[in-house]
Formats: structure tokens, sequence, C-alpha cells
């Protein structure tokens, strides 16, 4: 309406102008709204125009290197003429592989009206299916393993930076190097025979010598007070006092003989909650803040006091209910924060929560420890644990705690594989973005304040310096769903990757061309998530449409 | 301590020789500074620097003996290495099981098979350096031909804008969408059908391998553009393609070397990866991945089967990596070399005490003077 007014002569009245007067308050808010709106679909139109080419390019390179009737060509039997044929009217090979595209491009724009198809394998399965059991089985796979090396990338990159130009930072840096020039195939190999095996064989009588024990408490040793640093003094304690602790703990575990039926219980529950309490609290709020302390520890005192009513519970557990268990765990330690009160509630709740987080997670590994001697010992597995294929062991059932511990037993090399590979990467960024924020104004003005380091590091530095890596990471999720290629084929894992090599290797082109849909739609997807992700954190960067 | 006094003549209870110091002590840090760079082109000056860093310097020994090893020992094509063995040879199984020779125990000792043989008797030394070839063939052509695609397209586009940058960054864009271990894949079971050789797999994995450099490159054509010597060469008549070529790419080498290399460590690993997954180089020819594919069953009775081709693989992408990094500290123009925390405290120390002396200076010379 307004435009078309606008449209007359607007010198010759006034009442016109008044309109318009009014008009500009909502436009002037459309304005600020509507270049995102604007950046958004232009975004989601190029993203798709990319995408298209980019299918096409896979198409056409699929066509010129398969030759799906190769087995046939080759094959003995006698009505290998009508075997074919049949295919080639199954897969439409006839048609020109550009035309084929276009129809197969019709068969994903079906997905819009709820029906996709993407096609059919040369075995007659629709692509659809086979993606649908693919997925989820990637994701338990690679998405453990990326959360993984997020955090403990983020956490050694960190305390790098902290520790610029040390012993431990070169040997962050050198390990990062390493790491970054190792292929995943060679370390998966690697990780099969030392983890699996070798961990197997030492389990049949899990006992080290004391040179074993000194070796791995000197090493500890080494590593604590390289990460804590500071002059010489406290190094030399914090190496005496570390190593000590581990000589004495892998002493305890080597003659109880712990790792044939290792169990927590609740006195250990106890101090490992009471020592994370500390270092949580120390991390979150510093010790000072007494009630962020006390919150804390009285989180530690009512998982523990919640023990053995829990480990009734767990007798009728199901996914569901940990998931909820955990939340319950959240909630409390929220609900025991916010009851201390004090000026600065904030603080101690997400202390509390943490720490709950952490003593229910104890909970739950104890509970499916205790589960390891009855599955260690079954016949299906037969004193040799860590498995080294596949995501399951085939004909074993129990309890819901046994059934997670097998998971786990499955997981944990591959998982182990994928983090030694991409945590490196995650090292690197962390470290060269805190160092840059830390070489900031606002942080040498934080620190004449007279703030003390913690807050300074915690509150102003860190938080800036996971920006960059907040556009690093939804990129890196995207990626689950391509799944990790050489680490499914080598562990046997039967997700996206092994689907995309089995066809790839059996010259059927629709699964290859469906797990591509899959990976670059996810891509497309997190870059336009970046690009949004960076304009909300980053003052800095406006979004110019 | 009072300030500096703006006008020297009145500056009475301020010690002179303080202000002279901290002059001296500035004119000193700009002498080192100037010595430093002082009557040196920018390329001596990256050069130096380069020298200077000794993880980059290690890393470049290393490759270039690791090079001549590979090159010289089993020789080349039509030329003959001084190692008795060829990677296709078979010999009778000297060790039990064929385990390697080499040993430490009471000195060196080489013998005939230090890196053992495989169960056929095949010399796993000859094997492993002829696999060492053929990845290093693909990663030096995947270094070459991937950096002058990426040059180009990022140079046009950077330099040209408008609707050719459009299309060419589009088309980059749909690249990037491919995982370049999907696309690597098929295209190396493309050239599979045309028998797998390392030169072949090197051109194909250069078609998929060149995106981000093109990127790189664009980004520092559009900022060079606008600089102007660029506006000086059009204006003395310089044609486009000369512009772009012989002005400005001399002013992005920096980028282009150091994404280079890390574009090579990437290669070798690529390659090995697909080698492994059947995808690469193929049967009869060896690479480090093939090797590793192919003893990979053996690994627990025959190990060194399995060690040696991975450990090259490693060798040859941590020294290519720290030549990355070491490139990437020397063409770096805000790099400057950061005093260790350790020197940091001396220097304090050495203030603290300097202030120390002034300041009882200071009070010798008011005291005289009162």
């Amino acid at each position: 309406m307004a435009t078309s007014v606008t449209g007359q002569d607007v010198a010759t009245q006034p009442s016109v102008e008044d309109a318009q007067e009014r008009h500009a308050a909502p436009r002037g808010r459309l304005r600020t709204s509507a270049p995102m709106l604007a950046f958004l679909g232009r975004r989601l139109l190029s993203s798709a125009i990319v995408l298209l080419g980019a299918t096409f390019i896979v198409y056409m390179v699929l066509a010129l290197a398969l030759d799906p009737l190769e087995d046939l060509r080759l094959s003995t039997n006698p009505n290998k003429e009508a075997m074919i044929e049949s295919r080639i009217r199954q897969l439409d090979l006839d048609t020109p592989a550009p035309i084929r595209w276009a129809k197969w491009l019709g068969g994903i724009a079906t997905c819009v009206i709820g029906r996709c198809d993407l096609g059919e394998s040369v075995t007659g399965a629709s692509v659809i299916s086979l993606l649908g059991t693919a997925i989820p089985s990637t994701l338990q796979l690679v998405g453990a393993a990326t959360f993984l090396a997020i955090g403990l990338g983020i956490v050694v990159g960190i305390a790098s930076a902290l520790r610029q130009y040390t012993g431990f930072d070169y040997g962050v840096t050198f390990m990062s190097f390493l790491l970054y020039s190792l292929p995943s195939f060679w370390v998966a190999v690697l990780l099969k025979l030392w983890g699996a095996i070798g961990f197997n064989d030492f389990l049949r009588n899990p006992v080290m010598s004391l040179p074993t024990i000194v070796g791995l408490s000197v090493i500890a040793g080494l590593l604590w007070q390289a990460v804590v640093g500071g002059p010489w003094r406290r190094r030399g304690i914090t190496f005496l006092v570390s190593g000590v602790v581990t000589g004495v703990v892998l002493a305890a575990v080597s003659a109880t003989r712990w790792l044939l039926d290792p169990r927590l219980g609740p006195i250990a529950i106890a101090i490992l909650g009471v020592g994370a309490a500390f270092a949580v609290t120390a991390l979150a709020a510093g010790l000072r803040n007494r009630r962020a302390l006390y919150s804390s520890l009285t989180v530690v005192a009512l998982g523990v006091a919640l023990y053995y009513p829990l480990q009734s519970l767990f007798y009728y557990a199901t996914a569901a209910m940990i998931i909820g268990l955990a939340l319950a765990a959240i909630a409390s330690g929220l609900l025991v924060g916010w009851l201390f009160g004090g000026p600065d509630r904030g603080q101690s709740m997400r202390a509390a929560a943490i720490t709950a987080v952490i003593v229910g997670a104890l909970t739950f590994v104890d509970r499916v420890m205790s589960v390891w001697k009855i599955y260690s010992e079954s016949s299906r597995i037969a004193g040799r644990p860590i498995a080294t294929i596949g995501a399951q062991t085939p004909g074993l059932s129990g309890s819901f705690w046994v059934e997670t511990l097998d998971t786990f037993t499955h997981l944990v090399l591959p998982t182990t594989a994928l983090i030694l590979i991409s945590f490196a990467s995650y090292t690197r960024y962390s470290r060269a973005s805190l160092l840059e924020v830390m070489n900031q104004d606002y942080i040498r003005t934080a620190r004449a304040k007279g703030l003390p380091e913690r807050v300074v590091t915690v509150r102003h530095a860190f938080r800036n310096a996971l920006i960059p890596l907040a556009t690093i990471v939804p990129l890196d999720i995207a990626y689950l769903f391509g799944g990790a290629i050489i680490t499914e084929r080598i562990f046997a894992w039967s997700g996206m990757g092994s689907l995309f090599l089995h066809s790839l290797a059996s010259q059927d082109a629709n699964p290859v061309m469906g797990y591509f849909i899959v990976v670059g739609t996810s891509l497309v997807l997190a870059n336009i998530i970046v690009d949004f992700i960076y304009a909300a954190l980053d003052p800095r960067i406006r979004v110019n449409a | 301590m009072t300030l500096p006094d703006p006008n020297p003549s009145t500056a009475g209870t301020v010690a002179p020789d303080e202000i002279d110091e901290i002059e001296i002590g500035n004119s000193i840090e700009n002498a080192i500074e100037l010595k430093e760079v002082e009557g040196l082109s920018q390329g001596r000056i990256v050069l130096r620097r380069f020298l200077r860093h000794r993880g980059a310097m290690t890393a470049a020994f290393v490759l270039i003996a690791v090079v001549l090893l590979v090159t010289t020992s089993i020789g080349w094509g039509p030329i003959p290495g001084w190692w008795r063995w060829s990677p296709t040879e078979f010999d009778d199984v000297v060790n039990p099981g064929g385990s390697p020779t080499l040993s430490f125990e009471g000195g060196l000792t080489i013998g005939s098979h230090p890196f053992g043989q495989d169960n056929l008797g095949r010399d796993v030394f000859a094997r492993v350096m002829r696999g060492t070839q053929q990845s290093l063939i693909v990663m030096v052509i995947v270094g070459l031909v991937a950096t002058s695609i990426g040059i180009v397209m990022g140079a046009v586009s950077g330099f040209l804008r408008g609707r050719i940058d459009n299309v060419l960054m589009r088309f980059t864009d749909m690249i990037i969408t491919i995982p370049v271990i999907m696309i690597g894949a098929i295209l190396g079971r493309l050239v599979a059908t045309q028998g797998a050789t390392a030169v072949m797999l090197g051109l194909a994995l250069s078609l998929v391998t060149w995106t981000s450099m093109a990127r790189l490159v664009r980004a520092e054509f559009l900022s060079l553009r606008e600089r102007e010597f660029v506006d000086a060469a059009r204006v003395a008549g310089a044609s486009n393609s000369r512009i772009m070529f012989k002005h400005m790419l001399p002013n992005a080498v920096g980028v282009i070397i150091v994404n280079t290399t890390l574009l090579m460590a990437s290669a070798i690993l690529l390659e090995t990866a697909l080698s492994y997954l059947g995808f690469g180089i193929r049967a009869p020819n060896v690479s480090l991945g093939t090797l590793i594919a192919e003893y990979q069953t053996a690994f627990a009775t025959r190990p060194w089967l399995f060690w040696w081709p991975g450990l090259f693989i490693v060798l040859i992408a941590l020294c290519v990596n720290f030549i990355g990094d070491g490139l990437r500290d020397a063409f770096d123009p805000r790099q400057r070399r950061i005093p260790s925390k350790r020197s940091m405290d001396r220097a304090a120390e050495r203030a603290a005490r300097r202030q120390a002396a002034a300041a009882s200076a200071t009070a010798t010379t008011e005291a005289s003077g009162a």
C-alpha cells in the first residue's frame, strides 16, 4: 500500500507524508531483519545450485568409472545375455548418463512430498533403506569419537597455550604434528594388535611387574609436572606426588587383580567425586567461592547416599531411564547450587551441575563394570573382551548392562583410532586461537584491574577463543554422516563408509550417490550454519546482504 | 619516580643518565632488529628465518636423506642402483621366518636383508624403496599440478572479479562439497581401468585437491590488486596476464609455497589410504599403501612387513609438515622471535636492578645536591 501511495505526487499531499511516517516504523523493523532473511535466502539458493552441480559431477564421474555389467560379463552362467538385459533394464543403462541424472534428481524431488526415491542398488535393495541402517551405526561410531576428540583437543590445546614455549608446549606441538602425519589405516591396524590382542593376552594374568609400575609412575609424574609447570620446587613436588599416587594405584590394581573384576564402589566414587568437586569448583568458580565448593560437595554426598537405592533401580534399566537419570542429576545440581544462594548463584549452580554429571557418570560406569566379570567369562567372549570387529558380539544376549558393555568393548578401539587422528587439529586450533586472544588489549585490561588469572583465562579469554572453533565443529559434525571410511573398513563396522566402499567395489552407482547426497547436503547446511554462528557470536562480523 | 621533563634544561632532579639509558636501550633494540634485516632482500630474510628454524631444517635434512636413499638404492627406471636385490627378486629365506637381519647387538650389523623378507623371500627393503618411489611421485605430481590449477583458478577469479569470479568460485564450491577421499576413490577406480600408474593417479588426485589453493590465492589476489604497483604496471601498458603472473604472483608466493607443502603432506596420506583400500596404485605396482594392505594379515607373525612401509609414510609426511610449518613462520611478516619466559624474567631482573641502581644514584645526587 505504501508503495502505491508514494507513487503519486507526494508534494501536494501532506497526508501521504503522514502515512509514510506511520509506515516508517514497521518498515524500519523489517529493514533490520530483512538482510538476515535475504542473506539466508541467497545462501540457500546458491548452496542448492552448488549441491546440484556437485551431484552432476559425481554422477558423471561414476558413470565413467563404473561398469555395472562387469560381473555378469565375466560370469559363465548360460543365460548370461538375459541377465545382462534385465540389469540394463533395471538400471536404465540404455539412456545416456545426463538424462539418467535428471531422472535420479526427479526421484530426489519426490522427497518434498514425503516419499523419497534414491533408486536401487544392483541387488535390488532400495538406497533409502540401505542409508537408513548405515546412518545410525555410523553416528554411533563417529559421534562419540568426534565429541571426545573435540573436548580432549580443546583441553590439551588450552593447556599448551597457557604453557607457551615450555617443554610441555613443544611436546604437544610435536605430538600433534606426529598425529597429523599418521596414516589412519596404519594406526588402526596397530591398535588392533596392541590394543586388542595385547591387552586381551595381558588380561589372562593381569599382574604388572615392579619395573613396569615404576616406569609408568615416572612417566605419569613427568607428565603432570610438565602440565602444572611453575618453578622447580613446585614441579618437583608435583612430580613426587603424582608419581607416588600413580604407583600406589597401579600396585593396588595389579595386586588385587582388579582388572578381572573391576568395581568402584561407593568409597571410590566418594573419593573421586570429592576430587572432581574441587577441580570443577577451582575451574568454574575458584576455590575461594565457598558456596560453589559446598554445593558441589553436597552434590557428591547426595550421589554417594543414593548409590545403593540406585542399584536396585538399575535392575530395570533402559536407555531412556539412563538419559532421564542424567537429566535428573543436572537438575538436582542446579537446584543445590540455587539453594546455596549467595550473590552469584550461577557459578554455584554451574559447578554443582557439572559435578553431578561426573558423579552420575561414575555411578553408571561402576554399574557397567559390575557385569565385566560375567561378560568376559561368558562363552561367547571367552576371556577376550576387547573386540576388533563389528558392532556387537553375535549371539550374545544379556541384560541392558551386558549389552551396554558389549557396545563399549566394540567401540573402544575404533573410537581411539579416530580420536588419535582427529584430535591433533583441534589442539592446534584451540592453541592458536587462545594465544591470539591472550595477546589482546582487553585481556591486559582484565589483568590490570586485578582479576585473578583464573577469571581472566576462563571467563575472558577462553570463551572468545572458542569462537573460531565454533565455525569448525559444525563442518566436522557434517562430516560425521560420511563416516570414517578407513576406520569402518578395518574394524568391519557396517556404517556409511562401508556402504560407500562396498558399493564402489561392486560397481554400484546408486548407493554411492545416496551416500554423497547425505554427506553433501549436511556439509552445505553446516556451512550455512557456520555463517550464522559466526555472525551471532562475533559482533565484528556483519551479514552483508 | 618523576617523569622525565620535556625540557631537559629544567630536569634537575631526574638523573640525566637515566633518560640516556632508556634511549640507548631502545636504540640497541632497534640496532639489533636492523642488523637482522639490514641490506637484505625479502627473499634473503625469509631464507634466513627458515634456516634458523631448527625443526624445519632437521626435517629438510631427513627428507633429503630419504629421497636420496630411495632414488639411489634400487635405481630409478633405467638407472641402476647400489642395492643388490630388486623388489621382485626371490631369495632363500635367510633368517627364520624372514625376520630382519638388521640388528644392534654387538654393534650395527646390516646383513643381506636388513628390513627382512616376506613369505615369498622377497627383500622388504627393496619393496619399501619401490613403494616409496611411487608414493613420492604421486606426492610431487599432486604438489605441482594441483598447485598450478589452484593458482590459475584463484588468480583469474581474484584478479578479474565479477561474473568470472562468481562462476569459478561456485565451481570450486562444488568440488569442495565432494569429500576428497570419496571422489579420490572414484577417480582411482577410473584410473585403474586404464592401468594405474603413479603418474595417472597423481594427475587424477590433482583434479580434486586444488580447491583450498584456489581460495587462498583468490583472497591474496583480491587484496593485491588494490595496491599501487598494479596500477603502475597497468599504466605502463602491461597486459592482464603479465600483471597477474609477473607482478602479483611473486607477492603471493609465501601463501602458495606454504600451502603447497601442506597439500603434499596430505597428498601422500591420501594416496597411501586409497592404495590401501584398493582404489589407488595396484599390483604388480607397489606403493606404501599397497604394501601395508598386502602385509596386514601377516601382522601377528611378521610384524616387520608392516612396520617399515608405515614408518616411511610417517617419516615423509612428518618432514613435509615440519618444513611447511617452518616456511609459514619464515614468510610471516608479523613474526618476531619471541623471547622465552626465562630470558624475559632475566631481562626483568636486569631492569629492576638498573632501576634500583638509578634510584640510588638519584638519591646520591639529591643528597650531594642538598
